[in-house]
């Protein structure tokens, strides 16, 4: 009776039989598990790949030279041809220059933009804001590498007459607006899970929104904000096209923000533009150099996945 | 009679009151000021670089001269290069996506490619250019090339790709799933057609949003010394090419200022190509995403 409305003679006993034995169907079904761990696998492979392309290129590196020199010397004078010189800590301190120049525009204005986002804005100023935000961290480093360049360092110099062309401050401030969006996102996102309820109670107590804000809100989401901060330092640390359009060529181990620097990544920036050729120190040195801010951004990011992990407040 | 005196409480709340106003409008500032600064540097770019945008500027190679300078190599270039990191990149990290949320068990693999996949999102993209010059240029002698270069930018946003198809996934209803094996479907089928057709809307927003970074990335090309200047198309996946990115660079760090106009109009190309591809994503984020 129940096959009459099939084509052929078959009952639906014999269909799902029939399935059951199929077997490329089978086939497929034991595969592709197979095949999507592989992909899964290439992740994992990317990391390890990272990890020993680096260990193995310092490694190669420092047969050349003495680990002790490149991490405590003072000058960084790879293309000295007699007598070079690789001391890690100018193109360190290069770095660090741009880094904390870089937090100090973004953490209080990031913070800020997202108490105002998170606490005072309406729903729709919210929705017109937030995506403009989006835009600014979709901008590409290499249009605010020209940005900083060719606007802010002549605006800066008439400010500050002694500037250089190429000097810390102009990446550094260019760096902390391509950082803030991040700051300013994640901190909202921190913000906004705080309960309303918590909010409320600070509100019936008589307190105004600013003491709100900063005395209930802030410390609530304290965790979720610093988390922020370190993963934007953590990107002002690897952040490339900037530094190495702005901030110049010259590893100088000094506090001195006017004049020119080099940092990490504008320093294999340098050699990879250059021709240095395979097998050279030089060449080794951009791996040891790599290896070295690889460490320092693992670090970084690892710090704030434990922030997160820890502090975090459970409502 | 009253327990609480209005004066008294005006008095006190003045100061308070003041200083809330006061830090709402610091707080405004500051929003305003990031805007502000995306507004400067667009109306600068467009100002700079408008002049140069015409019909020869497309057709031109990349040039020493600012006047016969042109952006086809770079634009194409970057174009190709988007076509092999879209295939590679989506096919890994989607099959990364579906074997995390669909087949694997909680397990310490698991959650070690999990934890795994995050810090690769952290790491610098100079690195991973460091990591495409050991292994595709060297190791697997590709050189200089679009494959080499498309296979390291694939790495490069993967993490991005795998974190925006598992929340694409993990957004598709158990039910429709159950409703799938209860009709006796198997598990590969239920993937396919019925969990995937649901998610590929927020794959795909996801997939465009992290190409439109792979575009405007420039410090791994330049570590896996990918030329600037150059007089010919790719004509293979294996040849020789240039990016827009990488010609701005280029531009940007010449001595003459006719070259910063140029720079400018690079930008231009490069960003108009950014708003395309960041309005397709939104496109198809509001026009095909089901909400449950």
């Amino acid at each position: 009776m129940a096959s009459q409305g099939l084509g052929k003679e078959q009952s639906i006993q014999e269909m799902i039989a029939r399935s059951r034995n199929n077997k490329g169907k089978k086939f497929i079904e034991k595969l592709m598990p197979i095949i999507l761990v592989i992909t899964a696998l290439i992740s994992v492979l990317t990391t390890i790949g990272i990890v020993f392309t680096l260990i193995f290129e310092t490694f190669e590196f420092f047969q050349r030279v003495s680990i002790t020199d490149y991490l405590f010397g003072k000058e960084w004078l790879p293309f000295s041809g007699s007598e070079p010189l690789y001391g890690i800590l100018p193109l360190v301190l290069g770095t660090l220059k741009v880094s904390v120049i870089a937090a100090c525009v973004a953490v209080p204005l990031g913070i800020a933009a997202a108490i105002y986002l998170s606490e005072y804005a309406s729903d729709k100023t919210r929705r017109t804001i937030k995506p403009i935000l989006e835009v600014l961290a979709g901008v590409p480093t290499i249009v605010y590498g020209f940005f900083a360049l060719t606007f802010v360092t002549p605006l800066l110099q008439e400010l500050i007459p002694s500037l250089k062309i190429f000097n810390a401050l102009s990446p550094g401030i260019v760096v902390g607006i391509m950082i803030l969006p991040m700051i300013a996102s994640l901190s909202e996102d921190a913000m906004s899970s705080v309960p309303n309820s918590i909010r409320e109670g600070a509100l019936a107590l008589g307190a105004t929104k600013l003491e709100v804000s900063i005395k209930v809100v802030l410390p609530a989401a304290i965790s979720g904000i610093i988390a922020s901060v370190v993963l934007a330092v953590s990107r002002a640390i690897g952040e490339t096209m900037i530094v190495s359009l702005a901030g110049g060529a010259t590893p100088t181990f000094d506090f001195n923000v006017t004049g020119s620097i080099q940092t990490m990544t504008a320093y294999i920036v340098q050699v990879s533009s250059g021709d240095a050729g395979y097998g050279t120190t030089i060449y080794y040195s951009i791996y040891a150099v790599g290896f070295t801010l690889f460490v320092f951004t693992l670090i970084m990011n690892l710090l704030a996945q434990y922030i997160s992990k820890r502090f975090r407040e459970e409502y | 009679m009253k327990y609480i005196d209005d004066t008294v409480v005006m008095k006190r709340m003045k100061s308070r009151l003041k200083y809330n106003s006061l830090w709402k409008l610091i707080f405004l500032i500051a929003t305003s000021l990031a805007l502000l600064t995306l507004v400067i540097l667009l109306v600068r770019i467009v100002t700079q670089g408008s002049g140069h945008l015409n019909l020869d500027f497309f057709n031109n190679f990349g040039s020493r001269f600012p006047d016969k300078a042109g952006i086809k190599a770079a634009l194409i270039g970057s174009v190709l290069l988007m076509l092999i990191i879209a295939p590679v990149s989506m096919i890994l990290g989607v099959g990364t996506a579906i074997y995390l949320e669909e087949y694997a068990k909680k397990s310490k693999l698991t959650s070690f490619i999990q934890m795994n996949i995050s810090n690769l999102a952290g790491v610098p993209s100079i690195v991973f250019g460091l990591l495409g010059l050991t292994i595709f240029v060297r190791m697997l002698v590709l050189g200089k090339s679009l494959l080499a270069a498309g296979f390291t930018m694939s790495l490069l946003i993967l993490p991005v790709i795998i974190v925006a198809s598992q929340e694409a996934i993990r957004a598709v209803p158990k039910e429709q799933r159950e409703a799938s094996y209860g009709m006796g479907a198997t598990k590969w089928q239920t993937i396919t057609r019925v969990v995937l057709p649901a998610a590929i809307p927020g794959i795909l927003t996801g997939t465009i949003l992290a190409l439109s970074r792979a575009v405007g990335e420039t410090a791994p090309l330049v570590v896996l010394g990918i030329p600037v200047i150059l007089q010919f198309l790719p004509d293979s996946l294996l040849s020789q090419f240039t990016t827009l990115p990488l010609q701005i660079y280029d531009w940007a760090k010449r001595p003459q200022e006719e070259f910063q106009y140029v720079a400018s109009a690079g930008i231009i190309v490069l960003m108009i190509l950014l708003v395309i591809m960041n309005s397709i994503a939104i496109f198809i984020r509001n026009k095909f995403q089901k909400r449950y």
